[in-house]
């Protein structure tokens, strides 16, 4: 023990100011003896900055100068999804994609802080989304941990490469929040499952090939007991695509409809009615990684609502002038509570509910910061893209109402306070 | 890339808290607050045998030579033991003063006896009163005169204190007299001493947020654990979710300013060009985020968080004037708004 009360009471005398002979024991040699020599360093090390570099010598190389205009000049859904595949094949063949994944699965192995410079790296170069964004994130992981060799060399390589397009069917219109109480059903017949379900809240459901479904395999069993998680071809007959139509009027997601649709039993991954620990796996995935490019993201929107407050003449109102400053301090205490969750994933090497505390504080900033910003931009805070009038093609007054799904999406405010009420503080169950 | 206290560091604050709870536990808190002067002389000498009197001066005035990370880390466990006494107004004002601004022959005289723990001493800018001046044995005075900032210490037999009685009962204020205006002594001048005075209050500012962090986390555990606790319609009230809600936002609160502080701790150490808009982030964020957790700590509590008896009232008032000192919440996001747009 380095605290010795007894020793420390020896010493306890009262010290009239200059009269007793201080104790040479304190020193810089006695401290480093006692506790050490490390210091706290958040810079990066040798390889991370390697690695950096590499990266950023190849996005000069190949990242296309102007490609959002490129983008936006695509008609068609159908077209601008095609150009992010094109971009991910040259991602992949450079070898950035899934870097994470081990080297057999063409990954690099790469640590959670390259992946996290990776991403980093890739909103200040402002770079394309890869077009098989749950694949590479969310189900490739997954497989990793959970496939069979069968099932890891049929479907890794086509994820890496975008080949092959991933959704995710999750939710259902009464299973939210409570997930496990979903109940699209998949009934086994001889050597196939006959899936028959809805499922909601679904992202790229209308490019998907293939769509990896928590789905109900024992109706008797206790709701956690009887799921299993299933690999489904989404060009299966029976399966059908709806769009969502959004608050925005964009539509992000979809909703899917299987009807006696058949899915071969090898593509169940992990084991039959194990699919809620398998699921949960892949939720670890979605809190642990989602949300690095963020602060980048807020930083320059930020900048420029800045730009927009001096050029109208707010940014001299003291008011304005507060609440600036309260973004501008929410997006570095976002960045560096991230940073902390980063050094504690990258130490314990398992995603905690740290992803919890940091989704509630980014969906909530969010919301603050698009309505400071309406306020700076006053009458044409409501202008949409469509009109000539709008400040930067209408991105405020988008930004305003897609904020407000960012406290429901991924788990809702009140399910992640739930959450770290139970798992950081311990706290009873509540339901 | 590690944010977070290296082995020595959380080694540093793992003593730290086992010899607050030997040495400073809320019993003895309470019964200084009691005291005239909040300040006990044999816990001092205990303080300095850790060696914290002397934590970030040089060796050659018999300090320890370390960073603002370990003052941050040590006065977190302070904050959180709600340690009372002139810590603060002696160690990361008035010493960390002298340090930047006196001549090598003033500090072996002021600012060593301090590091050996033999010296206590606050500083007076502008305003009414000095912390923790009753029991100091010099005052540094910065004050503009003759045209120009001056920094000028007085020995304690040439000032006049006179209590001034406030929130905070750990820490104390007085009024402030100099009654032989001879006995003055210059320690800087001009740009020098605002130089000294500027980065003064960075390293105090620092070193009080960290403080303000230990209380707030302390003040989430003590709840955390009634709510466990206190039953109410057959549970512990910590089952509903209105209560666990609010727990959640003080995890919240905790984690950011956490963040916050330890950063600008690490960019004033590292000298980073950002430290000083990291000193007023981790400020505005403290300010709130420590009476917010009081706020909450306290309703949680419900009746019983009302009392003389329950500490959470003393970790409230001790909020209340941390909150004040060196400029709140608004003044800081002043200062923000200042480095970000101009003006």
């Amino acid at each position: 023990m380095l605290y010795d009360p007894e020793a420390c009471g020896q010493s306890a005398q009262i010290a009239a100011p200059g009269t007793k002979p201080f104790n040479k024991r304190i020193s810089r040699q006695w401290y480093d003896d006692r506790f050490g020599t490390t210091r706290m360093d958040l810079n990066l090390s040798p390889p991370e900055i390697q690695f950096r570099d590499e990266l950023r010598a190849w996005l000069e190389q190949n990242l296309p100068r102007n490609w959002k205009q490129e983008h936006a000049a695509l008609g068609a859904m159908e077209e601008k999804f095609a150009y992010l595949r094109r971009w991910q094949k040259k991602l992949y063949e450079g070898g950035w994609v899934g870097v994470a994944w081990p080297k057999d699965y063409g990954g690099r192995g790469a640590s959670l802080i390259e992946q996290v410079i990776l991403i980093e790296e890739m909103a200040r170069a402002s770079a394309p989304p890869v077009a098989n964004v749950l694949g590479v994130g969310l189900v490739g992981p997954t497989l990793i941990a959970y496939g069979d060799d069968a099932q890891k060399k049929r479907f890794l390589a086509k994820i890496l490469s975008g080949e092959e397009i991933w959704c995710q069917g999750f939710s259902e219109p009464n299973a939210g929040s409570d997930l496990a109480a979903l109940g699209s059903e998949a009934r086994r017949d001889g050597d196939h499952f006959i899936l028959d379900g809805h499922k909601v809240w679904n992202s790229y459901g209308w490019a998907a090939d293939w769509c990896a479904m928590l789905v109900r395999t024992d109706p008797q069993a206790p709701k956690h007991k009887g799921l299993t998680y299933l690999l489904v071809d989404m060009h299966s007959p029976g399966v059908r695509v709806r769009p969502l139509r959004q608050m925005t009027g964009e539509s992000e997601f979809s909703e899917l409809f299987f009807q006696n649709v058949r899915v071969p039993a090898e593509n169940v991954l992990g084991r039959v009615n194990d699919g809620w620990n398998v699921a949960i796996s892949t939720l670890m995935h979605e809190r642990n990684t989602l949300g690095a490019n963020l602060h980048i993201v807020f930083k320059r929107q930020f900048d420029r609502i800045v730009e927009l407050a001096r050029a109208n003449g707010k940014a001299a109102d003291p008011l304005v002038r507060q609440k600036l400053a309260r973004c501008r301090a929410d997006i570095e205490v976002f960045r560096l509570t991230q940073m902390r969750a980063i050094t504690r994933v990258n130490q314990s090497g398992v995603p905690g509910p740290e992803g919890s505390i940091l989704k509630i504080f980014w969906s909530e900033f969010n919301q603050r910061f698009q309505q400071v910003a309406s306020e700076i931009l006053g009458p044409y805070a409501q202008l949409t893209g469509e009109c000539e009038h709008s400040p930067d093609e209408g991105q405020w007054a988008y930004g305003f109402l897609r904020a407000r799904g960012n406290t429901i999406e991924a788990g809702t405010s009140e399910v992640q306070r739930n959450i770290v009420a139970q798992f950081v503080l311990g706290l009873p169950k509540s339901y | 890339m590690r944010f977070d206290l290296s082995e020595t560091q959380q080694l540093l604050k793992n003593t730290a808290r086992k010899f607050l709870q030997a040495e400073c536990p809320m019993a003895e808190v309470r019964r200084l607050m009691e005291t005239e002067t909040a300040h006990d002389p044999v816990l001092w000498s205990k303080i300095a045998a850790q060696g914290w009197t002397g934590i970030v001066f040089p060796e050659e005035y018999d300090g320890l030579g370390l960073g603002m990370v370990e003052l941050a880390a040590t006065m977190e466990e302070m904050g959180r033991a709600l340690m009372p006494g002139p810590y603060l107004a002696t160690v990361p004002m008035a010493g960390v003063l002298l340090d930047a601004a006196a001549s090598a022959a003033q500090k072996r005289k002021y600012l060593a006896p301090i590091c050996r723990g033999e010296a206590r001493a606050a500083v007076f800018e502008g305003g009414l009163f000095a912390q923790d001046l009753g029991v100091a044995d010099y005052l540094i005075q910065a004050d503009r005169r003759n045209g120009a900032l001056e920094l000028v210490l007085w020995p304690a037999s040439a000032v006049a204190a006179k209590p001034m009685p406030a929130l905070d009962l750990t820490r104390r204020l007085y009024e402030v007299a100099i009654t032989n205006p001879a006995a003055g002594e210059l320690l800087a001048r001009g740009s020098e001493a605002q130089a000294a005075l500027d980065h003064m209050y960075d390293v105090a500012t620092t070193a009080l947020v960290a403080e303000m962090l230990g209380g707030m986390q302390r003040v989430l555990e003590i709840t955390v654990e009634y709510a466990k606790t206190r039953k109410q319609f057959g549970k512990p009230i910590g089952q509903f979710q209105a209560v666990q809600h609010l727990c959640a936002d003080m995890v919240l609160l905790v984690e950011t300013t956490r963040s916050a502080a330890y950063y600008a701790a690490y960019a004033l150490q590292e000298k980073l060009p950002e430290a000083r808009e990291a000193v007023s982030i981790a400020k505005s964020y403290a300010s709130e985020a420590y009476r917010e957790v009081g706020n909450r700590g306290i309703q949680i509590h419900g009746g019983m968080g009302f009392t003389w008896e329950n500490d959470l009232h003393l970790y409230y008032r001790r909020a209340k004037a941390s909150e004040i000192l060196f400029g709140d919440a608004t003044e800081h996001r002043e200062r923000i708004a200042r480095l970000v747009l101009g003006g």
